[in-house]
């Protein structure tokens, strides 16, 4: 009898702290849907060991429900698979999630709610987001990803100006990369012998970021949606 | 001197072999040009195929820029086989008309006249490169357009901003005119030893298909050692002006180039042998017996 007792409590305690994740999590979703478009100017630098790009000049757009499109100002743009089109507000293009607490934890001195998300919808891409939301300011500072196709990601965001709509200032996208070679007889590259081993290893870290710090936003202005093709 | 010069441009340029590199380098660029307007986008993906599973790459990949560096890849291994054919000509030649004592008649020192004919040969070497740049540069750029140029070397990948590749093309013809020169000297050497232009055309020809098959064999220890004496293996020092510097972040540098000492060194390379050819080329002819 006392053992049933105890489930029984458990049980009640953990439904009702999963209700109020899914509260917690609607709450920040009706923050961002405050947001019907958006036109974002930004610099993007990719830090991916294979990679020696430049910073560049980014334009992002989004549009309700889940149109999003990085463009480059000009110019070739080099980014993650699948991963710098995966943004807050198109993981709340569902409602058809289970949210989970899952604890608490700091990111970058702020305290923080983990929460486990898991479509319901099988067909979804998106197999499982934690999210570390500031519940004070209804922002998600930290995400974790894993999709079906892509592996893995971390987003990483920080607020300013714009954190009353729930859009960061910075983003930062962790990744991980697979190996690149091409032979030396393709590339016509003759004398690499004497290649230096620390450049060599650094050259095998699997590790890649993309970071976009955003200069402006230009909020519920309507994006055409020739935009996004 | 200079009106030396201008006699032997004008054989030069009076024989319809000459005009051979010219049209064939035309023709190569043309067929690629053809190929990558019509099925560029076949080219590209091929390009992509092991960079894609991981990052994926937008823009307007084949563009002037791209599609130059591409010929260059494909052609500067091929124009110096083109200049041997004038290069490799230019005594034994003078030798199979009989000329070539008659020539040396004339008030002027072996050395004047050896001189004269390599320069000619090197105005020769440098108008087949500006031609070479404006049917691969200019005549890319007005078709294909502008854009940033992204690159796929063997360990890594480079993507240098569209305003930041123009210099960079500039400086890699400037080394390929030092390269085709090597080529050049080399060809005028061997000619000094035959009395046909078949023979030092197609030595010139060989050593080049030997030496650059021993620079790519560089799995082999034994190449790797005598790789760095080879001209061929410094030939490709042109590609070095595409390569970026990054600092400690990885962020690519603007404007600036990853090895220079290389380019340095290469040309030094480059400009020691056009030095031994010349010098070795005066010093037997000078000694020789011309008997024809």
């Amino acid at each position: 009898m006392r053992i049933s007792i105890i489930i029984l409590f458990v049980c009640s305690c953990a439904i009702s702290y999963g209700q109020d994740m899914t509260a917690l999590v609607m709450k920040v979703k009706a923050k961002l849907d405050q947001v019907n478009d958006y036109e974002a100017e930004g610099k993007m630098k990719t830090d991916v060991a294979f990679i020696k790009a430049p910073i560049g000049k980014v334009r992002v757009f989004y549009k309700k429900p889940n149109k999003f499109r990085l463009k480059k100002d000009g110019g070739i743009s080099l980014l993650p698979k699948g991963g710098v089109s995966v943004n807050m507000n198109s993981i709340f293009t569902t409602s058809e999630f289970v949210a989970l607490a899952a604890g608490e934890a700091m990111v970058n001195g702020v305290n923080t709610k983990i929460v486990k998300l898991l479509p319901t919808n099988e067909n979804s891409d998106i197999v499982l987001t934690t999210m570390y939301i500031d519940e004070p300011n209804l922002l998600i500072r930290k995400s974790v990803i894993t999709t079906k196709e892509n592996g893995t990601y971390t987003i990483e965001m920080n607020y300013g100006k714009f954190a009353q709509y729930g859009l960061p200032d910075k983003v930062v996208f962790n990744f991980n990369t697979k190996d690149y070679y091409l032979p030396k007889g393709i590339t016509l590259e003759f004398d690499d012998a004497n290649e230096k081993p620390a450049e060599a290893e650094k050259l095998k870290n699997r590790k890649g970021k993309v970071e976009i710090t955003y200069s402006n936003y230009v909020i519920n202005k309507g994006i055409p949606d020739a935009v996004f093709k | 001197m200079w009106t030396l010069i201008q006699i032997e441009l004008f054989k030069i340029f009076r024989r319809p072999r000459t005009y051979i590199a010219f049209a064939a380098i035309a023709a190569l660029i043309g067929v690629v040009q053809l190929g990558l307007k019509i099925d560029g986008q076949a080219y590209v993906s091929f390009m992509m195929r092991d960079i894609s599973s991981s990052i994926s790459v937008e823009g307007k990949i084949l563009n002037g820029y791209q599609v130059c560096y591409i010929v260059l890849q494909a052609l500067l291994v091929h124009v110096p086989l083109l200049i041997s054919l004038v290069a490799a000509d230019m005594i034994s030649g003078e030798a199979n008309m009989g000329t070539l004592r008659i020539m040396l008649t004339k008030p002027i020192s072996r050395t004047q006249f050896l001189l004269a004919k390599f320069i000619a040969t090197v105005i020769y070497t440098l108008l087949l490169l500006v031609w070479l740049a404006i049917m691969a540069l200019f005549v890319n750029m007005l078709i294909f357009g502008t854009d940033d140029l992204f690159l796929l070397k063997s360990q890594y990948v480079v993507l240098l901003k569209k305003d930041d590749v123009f210099w960079r093309y500039v400086c890699a013809f400037g080394f390929a005119a030092l390269a085709m020169t090597t080529v050049a000297a080399l060809g005028f050497f061997l000619s000094l030893f035959a009395e046909n232009s078949i023979g030092p055309i197609i030595a010139t020809m060989s050593v080049i298909i030997f030496f650059t098959i021993l620079s790519t064999l560089s799995s082999i220890p034994l190449f790797n050692a005598i790789k760095p004496y080879l001209f061929t293996t410094h030939m490709i020092g042109w590609k070095e002006f595409f390569d970026i510097k990054v600092n400690d972040a990885n962020e690519a540098i603007v404007g600036t180039i990853q090895n220079p000492g290389k380019i340095v060194q290469s040309s030094i390379v480059l400009v020691l042998h056009i030095i031994g050819f010349i010098t070795a080329g005066i010093f037997v002819f000078r000694k020789k017996d011309v008997l024809s």
